[in-house]
């Protein structure tokens, strides 16, 4: 069985400035694997977020790279291994709706509320800043401010992407930052807005592990890759 | 699987579990038609007739064993699911899913066997007495448990969906059954229950005994026939079965 | 910024899924139609005679409103399940078991208050007496919450199947044939002339044994069922 290997950083990219702080990871993994059905997606996968890092998951579809990410947010239990957030399991952290913002695949806004009502409850639930002023800043650095009141069944998938992207706006301390494929759908504009809010989230110590394709992702970004093909369960 | 941290999980291992069953079964076989044997002709030739119900009690023989074992073994699917569920014991939900269908087998039979008790002594073919009601609540019960494990692809999700749903239910039996009592006694003033059965003389007792005997030595080899095809299934993967399969084509 | 306070949970979901239904109000009124029509056929089936009416009012009113509880329930996750929301959800930290009750809150709201208020009206059809139709209305206000929560169980175990709405039917009936049974037979005693108490308390023990005991294994349910 192979072992992850986190690659250093790729030589097609700048070299890191010491400008971000590697220090304790935020959260690491051990020894994580993944089952769907009755095979194994994974195994032995180690990985490691600091602040100040990115990681981005690289594999073939059906590789596991979503059942990775919703393993490390610990919404599903793995076969075999453990996620710590500084230390605690995360599935028993009280830290980790505080700490970590996972944005899935899916963007879990209803259809029948407006793009406000849905950005307002998913920030109120995770006990973020839900008053209208903030849902509306956030709407508006996404551009999507005209579309407040608009039914999310009316928008395009580009635009509920950049309405479930708003939730990162309002995020102001070194967080978490676990995005499944966040810039699919997005036009050229959503890219550079995205790119720029992972560079400053970085900047200020956050961490993200994120899923997507390279073309997007900006050359500034220091990124490291895992790459889940060189992990595959024989 | 942690090693063996606890002698109790020894045979918690599937090929152990397989190899066990294995060499149990001729000798389970054998005990269910002995006493089957044995039982069934006390029961039927020995045992002295009934002056109220003639001939036809006997078939009470069949029945209350059949309704003792299909309440055991729901009882008994309920704590090995939930042991598969709690400690992530894979045989202990096999052994659940096994039992299953046996449980739904007695509870049938003894519906059948109520039915037939009830027609020479009430002259129609179900009585809607709290026994029977109960019987057929728990048929209910074991279609539903069935229903969602085989809905549901994912073998691991179905054993625990299934797990707290027995568990649910088997919480529930002592509820549903006091309330079927009630709307029993509540809507027919004059009890017509099954529970007219003729007292027991040692004989009869004797044949009910050893009928239930042979139930259980029947459950038990009719599950781990069931549950040995289940674990063969779902190792498919692991050396042993491998070996096996090897093994079994070259001996052909 | 805390994790989120149990109550704001439980209030945001709770009026989430009212406004949901206020949106779709003619999706939210149809366990209300079924029951209506439901119930109008057992007239026509039986015969229009009152005195069997009378008779059979307690125990078909019940039955069709046990029918209609489970009728939406079945969705009551599906859909935050293939949008993502109920992995949101379950992210937040908050407890899960608060999480099945104010679903099941809501659900009770939209689909068991309702025939709380409807049931009795439809009483008139089947001449029951004034006492009778009180009692009625009582029964089903004890009865329905247990309802909805049996249900969310049921929606909860099977999550993202193919035949859940028969499904969650099949498993849900049997545990609920106690709350029929309690519920019917408060009516009928009543309609006999006796007194209705000792089912009315039974019918409160089993609201708040259900209403204690199916929010944790509805939350273990989620928790299978999302793995």
């Amino acid at each position: 069985m192979t072992r992850a290997v986190l690659s250093a950083v790729p030589t097609s990219r700048p070299s890191v400035e010491s400008t971000f702080t590697f220090s304790e990871p935020h959260l690491a993994a051990r020894g994580l694997a993944c089952r769907r059905g009755t095979q194994l997606l994974f195994e032995k996968v180690d990985l490691a977020l600091r602040p100040g890092e990115l990681v981005w998951l690289r594999g073939r579809n059906g590789r596991g790279k979503t059942s990775l990410l919703r393993l490390v947010a610990g919404i599903s239990t793995p076969e075999a291994g453990e996620v710590l957030l500084d230390g605690t399991p995360i599935a028993a952290s009280d830290e980790r709706s505080r700490r970590v913002v996972y944005l899935g695949h899916q963007h879990a806004l209803k259809d029948d509320l407006t793009s406000a009502e849905a950005l307002e409850f998913l920030l109120r639930i995770h006990g973020r800043p839900s008053d209208r002023a903030s849902v509306l800043a956030a709407l508006e650095h996404w551009g999507m401010l005209a579309h407040a009141n608009a039914w999310v069944r009316r928008l395009s998938q580009g635009q509920r992407r950049r309405v479930a992207l708003a939730r990162l706006v309002g995020e102001t301390h070194a967080s978490l930052w676990l995005l499944d494929e966040p810039f699919d759908a997005l036009d050229t504009d959503g890219v550079q807005r995205l790119n720029a809010l992972l560079l400053q989230h970085l900047q200020r110590g956050g961490s993200v592990l994120l899923t997507g394709h390279q073309a997007t992702l900006a050359p500034a970004l220091p990124a490291r890759e895992l790459d889940l093909d060189d992990c595959a369960a024989a | 699987m942690s090693g063996q941290r606890l002698r109790f999980f020894t045979f918690a291992a599937p090929s152990r579990f397989y190899s066990l069953s294995g060499s149990l079964l001729p000798w389970l076989w054998a005990a269910a038609a002995l006493l089957a044997a044995v039982g069934l002709y006390i029961g039927f030739f020995v045992a002295p007739t009934d002056a109220q119900q003639g001939e036809s009690y006997r078939i009470i023989f069949i029945h209350v064993p059949a309704a003792w074992m299909s309440m055991i073994v729901y009882l008994a699917m309920a704590a090995w699911a939930a042991i598969g569920w709690i400690f992530n014991a894979r045989m202990a939900s096999m052994l659940a899913r096994a039992l299953a269908p046996s449980g739904m087998v007695f509870t049938l039979i003894a519906l059948a066997t109520g039915s037939f008790w009830g027609k020479p002594a009430w002259g129609t073919w179900w009585v809607w007495d709290a026994r029977l009601t109960s019987e057929l609540i728990l048929l209910f019960l074991y279609v539903g448990y069935i229903a969602l494990v085989e809905a549901i692809d994912d073998v691991r999700r179905a054993d625990h969906a299934g797990a707290l749903l027995a568990i649910v239910g088997a919480v529930n039996v002592p509820v549903i059954y006091f309330s079927v009592r009630w709307w029993n006694t509540l809507h027919q003033g004059a009890t017509i229950t099954m529970s007219a059965a003729p007292k027991m003389q040692s004989t009869m007792l004797v044949a009910m005994l050893l009928l239930t005997f042979a139930f259980w030595a029947y459950a038990f080899a009719v599950v781990f026939v069931r549950a040995r095809a289940i674990v063969l299934e779902r190792e498919h993967d692991a050396e042993w079965v491998r070996g096996l399969a090897l093994a079994t084509r070259k001996s052909t | 910024m805390s994790a989120t306070a149990s109550p704001s949970l439980f209030g945001a979901l709770f009026v989430r899924d009212l406004r949901l239904a206020l949106r779709r109000r003619t999706e939210a009124l149809l366990p209300i139609g079924f029951f209506v029509v439901a119930v109008a056929l057992f007239p026509l089936g039986v015969g229009p005679e009152p005195q069997t009416l009378r008779q059979i009012a307690p125990g078909v009113i019940w039955v069709c409103a046990l029918l209609a509880a489970m009728l939406s329930v079945s969705q009551l996750y599906s859909s935050d399940h293939a949008d993502g929301t109920l992995e949101q959800l379950l992210m937040t930290g908050g407890s899960t078991t608060l999480i099945a009750a104010a679903r099941a809150a809501a659900h009770w709201t939209l689909t068991g208050l309702p025939l709380v208020v409807a049931a009795p009206l439809f009483g008139l059809l089947f001449d029951l007496s004034a006492t009778a139709l009180r009692v009625l209305a009582l029964t089903l206000l004890l009865g329905t919450p247990v309802l909805s929560l049996l249900g969310s169980l049921g929606a909860a175990l099977t999550l993202g199947l193919r035949s859940a709405s028969v499904l969650v039917i099949l498993i849900v009936l049997p545990l609920s044939i106690p709350v029929l049974i309690f519920g019917s037979g408060a009516v009928a005693a009543v309609d006999a002339g006796q007194a209705a108490g000792p089912h009315l308390s039974l019918l409160g023990a089993l609201l708040i044994v259900t209403a204690l005991g199916v929010p944790p294994a509805t939350a273990a349910a989620l928790r299978i069922s999302t793995e």
